[in-house]
């Protein structure tokens, strides 16, 4: 009985001191389910841009991190609820967003594209390279009218709770009949079948899952930035850690200084898109 | 507790309800008529046929239902050569995959139900009524059938609750019933707890009239 009551008390001791070791670890939550940004290799090791952007800026913030797994769609609410202190999971800084949680500066661009099966009737549409919403200029504008005229009536897949979604909502490509998933994972699952006519993400998200999958998947149409498409990915934070919301700041400023963000960037991505 | 949040999202998170219930009374009724095909096969003396039915419901009731529609959603459409059939025409449709898992999941558990209730029935009925020169087909559905559907009424009432709230895995496949529109409600207020809460109670009151109707016609049709 005695050894019993040591076993249990001792089990409660090490809970109690594992609970303070995690206690000044800064936990970033995200996604693990959207390479390059964030993903799971074989072991179900969280690997990444972000995970490796976060290790950087815990070093120079001077602070041990934990990083924790996350679904997407409870992101913003698991931040809120405290199971996490930051965000580093490809959340483009968008004003929707800041209305409940608020963002350190972006420290990497995400340029949104749609993707089609190769031979779709959506292929080399006729628009510019690329287009921003935030103050769209003719040429913009034209653009979104020949994607109006596409995309009347197909079926555009998005994960749910993007800026992908958002930006079919707001009703500037009219009226399409939305798709929303869970993950971007099955986003391209429904795109290679064929239940979609269109996905809206990440152009490297899809460029990821072509070379991975082997899939026929192309982009096609202008990129998007600025609008709903927000002014480039942060960390998210609750809005009254401001303490936290300073030390990513300034960790962010050092990393990009000493080139940190285009290093690592450039290795997952291919390309620089740091910020 | 955002009130204002609750408020408004009652009436999208009502119109939702409505795809639920279809989903529901669509893969009900399925279900219904594979599940009394196979607690029929279930009483077959043939061994064979027997196995057959006992091996549907078991793998059915074996695996998770979120498992079965994924099978069927996103494994079926990787199958290329099923694109190029005319059963793509329904596969394509996420609505109709989650007809398909629901009334499968439902009609092997209906199935077990009917045939326990079958064989609660006493042989003196059914030997009653042949004594009295009624052929084994009319016994079987004017007396084995009214008695086995009152038989199982409790046990299915219990089924049509558990498919109501299995339904909400719809929105797993992009349809929009209550769960799904809960889920939408979210993406863009980040509250969970003040639409979880509306979306729940919603599910709740359904319980309710579901189950009092089974009451009632528990009342209404039983043998006392």
């Amino acid at each position: 009985m005695n050894i019993f009551k040591k076993t249990i008390f001792s089990v409660l001791l090490s809970l109690l001191v594992m609970g303070n070791v995690n206690a000044d670890k800064i936990r970033i939550g995200t996604e693990g389910a959207y390479p390059p940004w964030n993903s799971k290799n074989e072991a179900g090791k969280l690997i990444g841009f972000e995970v490796e952007l976060a290790y950087t800026l815990c070093r120079y913030i001077g602070q041990q991190c934990v990083i924790v797994e996350q679904d997407w769609d409870g992101m913003i609410p698991a931040l809120i609820m405290r199971k996490f202190d930051a965000i580093m999971a490809g959340m483009s800084i968008t004003a929707e967003r800041q209305k409940a949680i608020s963002f350190s500066q972006g420290y990497a661009d995400e340029v949104a594209s749609l993707a089609v099966m190769k031979g779709s009737s959506l292929e080399g549409l006729d628009t510019s390279a690329g287009i921003n919403l935030t103050k769209p200029n003719a040429a913009a504008k034209k653009d979104l009218k020949t994607l109006t005229a596409a995309l009347a009536g197909k079926t555009v897949c998005v994960q749910t709770a993007t800026i992908h979604q958002n930006f079919l909502d707001s009703g500037d490509v009219g009226k399409v009949n939305v798709r929303t998933y869970k993950t971007q994972d099955e986003v391209n699952l429904d795109l290679a079948s064929g239940r979609c006519d269109a996905a809206l993400a990440a152009a490297v998200a899809f460029s990821d899952y072509a070379e991975k999958s082997g899939k026929p998947v192309v982009l096609t149409g202008p990129t998007f930035s600025g609008g709903a498409f927000g002014n480039g990915v942060g960390v998210g934070i609750r809005k009254d850690d401001t303490e936290l919301l300073k030390k990513f700041n300034a960790a962010i400023n050092k990393a990009r200084k000493n080139g940190d963000i285009s290093r690592i960037a450039t290795k997952w991505f291919g390309f620089d898109a740091s910020m | 507790m955002d009130l204002e949040l609750m408020i408004n999202s009652f009436p999208k998170l009502l119109s939702a309800a409505v795809i639920t219930l279809k989903l529901l009374s669509v893969s009900l009724i399925i279900g219904l008529l594979i599940g009394l095909f196979f607690a029929i096969l279930r009483l077959n003396k043939s061994l064979f046929i027997n196995r057959f039915a006992y091996g549907y419901s078991y793998v059915f009731r074996g695996t998770p239902l979120l498992v079965q529609i994924f099978i069927i959603y996103f494994g079926l459409g990787q199958i290329e050569y099923l694109r190029s059939t005319v059963l793509w025409v329904i596969l394509k449709e996420p609505y109709w995959c989650a007809i398909i898992a629901f009334a499968l999941n439902t009609g092997a558990y209906t199935s077990e139900i009917l045939r326990s209730a079958f064989q609660t029935i006493t042989p003196g009925i059914i030997e009653a009524g042949k004594s009295l020169g009624i052929s084994n087909k009319v016994i079987f559905y004017k007396i084995q059938i009214p008695i086995a559907i009152r038989q199982s009424l409790p046990a299915y009432g219990n089924e049509i609750i558990l498919m109501m709230k299995g339904t909400s895995l719809a929105s797993t496949v992009t349809i929009m019933d209550l769960t799904g529109v809960a889920k939408y409600i979210i993406s863009t207020t980040f509250k969970p707890i003040e639409v979880f809460i509306v979306a729940g109670g919603i599910y709740l009151f359904m319980t309710f009239i579901i189950h009092n109707v089974i009451k009632f016609l528990e009342k209404k049709y039983s043998f006392n």
